[in-house]
């Protein structure tokens, strides 16, 4: 694992995420930016996907639950080179293959249309279920937010991926315990989170979800046979610091000028890096 | 001769046990009512093709588009009372926004549900239904029609399907030689002046509804549409153009049925004769026998037939 492109790829993510949402004008940057290292690992090292063609037959299955999040999504499929970063700039525009929540129909590399919370995780499953039915050794990755979990069919889902056995399924938590309304511990607790899971018939692991290296450990989980969830801890807003922790940026936009002076100060980290 | 009854529910998983043997790609999920739906049959001969997700209405939709992606052909099956309300958001969502080939089978439809009550007689699908856009909606009237249509619903790529089946053995309207395509409708008997289009258990009403108005000299030709979306127009701009009167019949609310659908495709059409829309007003089911909510509500064929002598009359 080559971790210093694993960070750049993550940075360079999220000089897109900020670029597309204020170039957008609106968009989720928040739980957006708090992905990039996940997307990174996923995009860069743990998926098996395609160098060019992202429908090839044979790839992983990264489906994004958390459809706000697009710009992460997008970040990630620019940064892999199925499309270019000029066109992360239409995000959210009118005739834009990016659309405000991913749709499958308009951009290759969307895997699943996304958007309505809690819907995610039960297509993984069928497609879990579907690669395995057809003895293909594929591996599905669905990707949740923590105030998802507030959705009841996010629970339907993980009773049947149990039940079914679905070791080709790993499921990732995007843990920054925060939604729009604000903390989720205020606005509804989730906690205990590895225990509901457990007593779902899930495999869980707890990493920090900024590190690479943590990130690893918990998708190298030795298998029991059950489904397994990556609980991530992760920031909201990471790597813009006045986003950070800051429930007002789930949903809002940076401006032009802090979007340039973000890549700026990128650029100056790396030059120094 | 006693016509042979079936329920379309029944045709449909005789239809399952076909496509199990002719189509390696269809997989058949359902929630908890595999012997209600019919689905039992699949899942005994198919058991690694079939998914039983338990009383989970909208994860049962969200699998279907899972084994969708993958390549399979999902037939999810439900009562439709859940299939369209309980897992709406699903469907509209997760099933039809990404246009994916999942054949929603609903079973149960209207108020031939009969004794559980209101609370399970969907009496507003069609309505959920067809305004999805890209939705198919597809009413069967009879055993063969609805065996036809779930064979035709496999071959579908383009996007989902919705067909509305029913508990109750209904007695077979389809011609002989029928065979069932989307948006076109199924004309029974000479051309007249007063034009009965139905769906469902509908159009064996109307068919008889027929018979007395024919007792009292008033002539009527009895057109099963069973494909509400796509909408065969054409058929209904020519019927528009030389009928004196246009009925509308279905085991559904008037609101965003069939009777609306046909409203809808004729409001522009300079030739347009009065539509007498038959089905349930603006309220909900109850519990009762089916031949007696269809008393109560209005939808024997005694009281179709003396709904549309007395339109005429006035």
């Amino acid at each position: 694992m080559n971790t210093i492109l694993l960070r750049e790829k993550a940075q360079l993510m999220r000089k897109l995420i900020m670029q597309s949402i204020a170039e957008a004008g609106s968009g989720h940057p928040g739980g957006s930016l708090s992905l990039a290292e996940i997307m990174s690992y996923l995009y860069f090292f743990q998926a098996k996907l395609h160098e060019t063609d992202p429908l090839c037959p044979e790839r992983d299955r990264i489906i994004l639950s958390k459809g706000h999040a697009a710009p992460v999504l997008y970040a990630a499929l620019a940064a892999k080179g199925y499309i270019s970063e000029a066109e992360t700039l239409t995000l959210r525009k009118l005739g834009s293959r990016l659309q405000g929540h991913p749709d499958m129909r308009k951009l290759p590399g969307v895997e699943m249309s996304t958007g309505s919370l809690g819907q995610g995780l039960s297509v993984a499953n069928g497609l879990a279920m579907g690669l395995r039915l057809q003895g293909k050794p594929n591996k599905v990755y669905a990707i949740l937010g923590d105030g998802e979990l507030q959705e009841g069919q996010v629970w339907e889902a993980a009773m049947t991926a149990a039940h079914y056995k679905l070791t080709n399924l790993t499921a990732i938590v995007d843990y920054n315990g925060l939604q729009i309304d604000g903390h989720t511990s205020a606005v509804k607790r989730v906690e205990p989170l590895a225990d509901k899971w457990q007593s779902f018939g899930w495999q869980t692991v707890t990493v920090e979800g900024h590190s690479f290296t943590d990130l690893y450990r918990g998708f190298h989980t030795e298998r029991d046979g059950s489904p397994l969830v990556v609980i991530a801890r992760t920031v909201k807003g990471k790597g813009v610091d006045y986003m950070e922790n800051v429930a007002d940026w789930h949903g809002k936009a940076p401006s032009r000028e802090q979007a340039r002076q973000y890549a700026e100060m990128l650029g100056v980290s790396k030059d120094a890096g | 001769m006693q016509a042979k009854l079936e329920a379309t529910r029944d045709a449909y998983g005789r239809a399952l046990l076909t496509l199990g043997e002719t189509r390696p790609d269809v997989v058949v999920l359902d929630a908890d009512l595999s012997k209600s739906t019919k689905t039992a049959g699949f899942a005994a001969k198919y058991p690694e093709r079939f998914f039983n997700i338990g009383i989970a209405e909208a994860d049962l939709m969200g699998t279907a588009c899972g084994l969708a992606l993958a390549g399979f052909k999902p037939f999810a099956s439900t009562f439709a009372i859940f299939a369209t309300g309980r897992a709406y958001d699903q469907v509209r969502n997760s099933v039809t926004y990404p246009r994916l080939p999942v054949v929603i089978a609903a079973t149960h439809a209207g108020l031939t549900v009969g004794p559980d009550g209101g609370s399970h007689q969907s009496i507003e699908d069609i309505a959920l239904m067809r305004v999805l856009p890209g939705m198919q909606v597809w009413v069967p009237a009879d055993g063969e029609e609805a065996y036809q249509m779930i064979l035709a619903a496999a071959t579908v790529e383009s996007g989902p399907v919705y067909v509305r089946l029913g508990r109750q053995p209904v007695p077979r309207v389809s011609p002989e030689g029928y065979a069932f395509v989307p948006g076109t409708a199924c004309v029974l008997g000479e051309a007249a002046p007063v034009a009965i289009i139905a769906c469902g258990v509908m159009v064996d009403a109307s068919l008889q509804a027929a018979r007395l108005l024919q007792e009292q000299g008033i002539r009527s030709q009895v057109i099963n549409i069973s494909s509400i979306k796509p909408l065969d127009k054409s058929l209904l701009a020519s019927v528009a153009g030389r009928s004196e009167l246009i009925v509308t019949v279905e085991e559904h609310l008037v609101a965003g049925g069939l009777g609306s659908a046909c409203a809808e495709a004729l409001a522009a059409n300079k030739a347009r004769p009065p539509h007498l829309m038959i089905g349930v007003d603006d309220r909900f089911g109850q519990s009762g026998e089916p031949q007696e909510l269809l008393a109560a509500y209005g939808l024997t064929p005694e009281r179709i037939a003396s709904r549309i002598a007395q339109t005429l009359a006035q």
